[in-house]
């Protein structure tokens, strides 16, 4: 029970509430991430809706294959945290600790694979503003059409960023024993960000990657 | 504390779902099914973010002030993309500029 008090906040009856009241202030802060990358979202099917072919035909030149084994790797990673919120619900602490740090390893696989692909892109003159160019009299549409792919790929690769600085946060924590069965929320409430970034994942591949495949 | 550990069992065959969903909508893609295609693509990928809503991010067991924190993001998502669309795509500009 002592270690049951000392998580607790004065402001709280409960740890039962105060973690309600930080999970609550978690998803208030994942509505308006929705709206932060809505708004890009919208704005991509604004200018597809008159750009249609041109952005099709520039989404070819994504890689296909880098785009779905990153959405493997990613799905994997959410996996992995989901088990490790349930094995600290569980009080097995060590477990916490292994699927942590599968979660940052594949975080930091999916880093790594979104980076080589820009390198591609950077030496295909295909990044917007460095040396563009693209054939034929499209290009400015193609171009266009880049700016969003990095504008979201981009946000999306910063959040990733950001969350694998949590985990790394989280496994400092977890390896001092700081969570347990009782009092987890910091290892649930990351959760609920490195899912909410999956989901946006989610979107960004098939509107980006996949509208230019079919025959 | 966060009310019932969901089983392993469970994840697992959301994860499993996922990965399946993700080699059909990248199998969908290949096919021309002409203005179905965004559809079935988005489609696909709400069927995926709800599953990783309710199982992985625990909303099906979570409570009710929970669920309308979660939908009101959504909604208010849906109503700026729904006037926006409303907008552009009545215009008749997309003939012009194909």
């Amino acid at each position: 029970m002592s270690e049951d008090r000392s998580a607790l906040a004065h402001q709280f009856h409960s740890l039962e509430q105060q973690f309600e009241a930080s999970r609550l202030g978690m998803w208030l802060f994942l509505a308006t991430e929705v709206m932060f990358f809505g708004g890009v979202f919208t704005a991509l099917s604004v200018y597809h809706s008159s750009y249609a072919r041109i952005f099709d035909e520039a989404s070819r030149h994504l890689d296909l294959t880098l785009g779905a084994i990153n959405t493997a790797v990613l799905i994997s990673s959410s996996f992995t945290m989901a088990m490790a919120v349930r094995s600290v619900q569980l009080g097995e602490r060590r477990r916490l600790g292994g699927y942590l740090a599968a979660t940052i390893a594949l975080g930091s696989l999916f880093l790594a694979i979104k980076f080589t692909e820009y390198f591609h892109k950077f030496e295909e003159h295909l990044v917007p503003g460095l040396h563009f160019s693209y054939p034929g009299p499209e290009a400015p549409r193609a171009q266009l059409f880049f700016s969003f792919y990095f504008t979201l790929t981009g946000l999306h690769a910063l959040h990733m960023v950001i969350g694998v600085g949590i985990l790394l946060v989280l496994l400092g924590g977890a390896a001092q024993g700081r969570y347990s069965s009782l009092y987890h929320s910091p290892v649930e409430l990351s959760g609920l960000y490195w899912h909410f970034v999956d989901i946006v994942w989610i979107f960004i591949f098939p509107l980006l990657y996949l509208p230019g495949l079919r025959h | 504390m966060s009310g019932n550990v969901v089983p392993k069992g469970t994840y697992l065959l959301v994860y499993l779902s996922l990965l399946g969903l993700t080699l059909f909508t990248t199998g969908a893609a290949f096919l021309n099914l002409g203005p179905l295609n965004p559809l079935v693509a988005l489609t696909i990928a709400v069927s995926e973010a709800v599953r990783v809503l309710l199982f992985f991010m625990h909303v099906r067991t979570s409570d009710r002030l929970v669920w309308v924190f979660a939908a009101a993001g959504f909604l208010w998502l849906a109503i700026l993309m729904s006037l926006t669309l409303s907008d552009v795509l009545t215009r008749g500009w997309q003939r012009f500029l194909l």
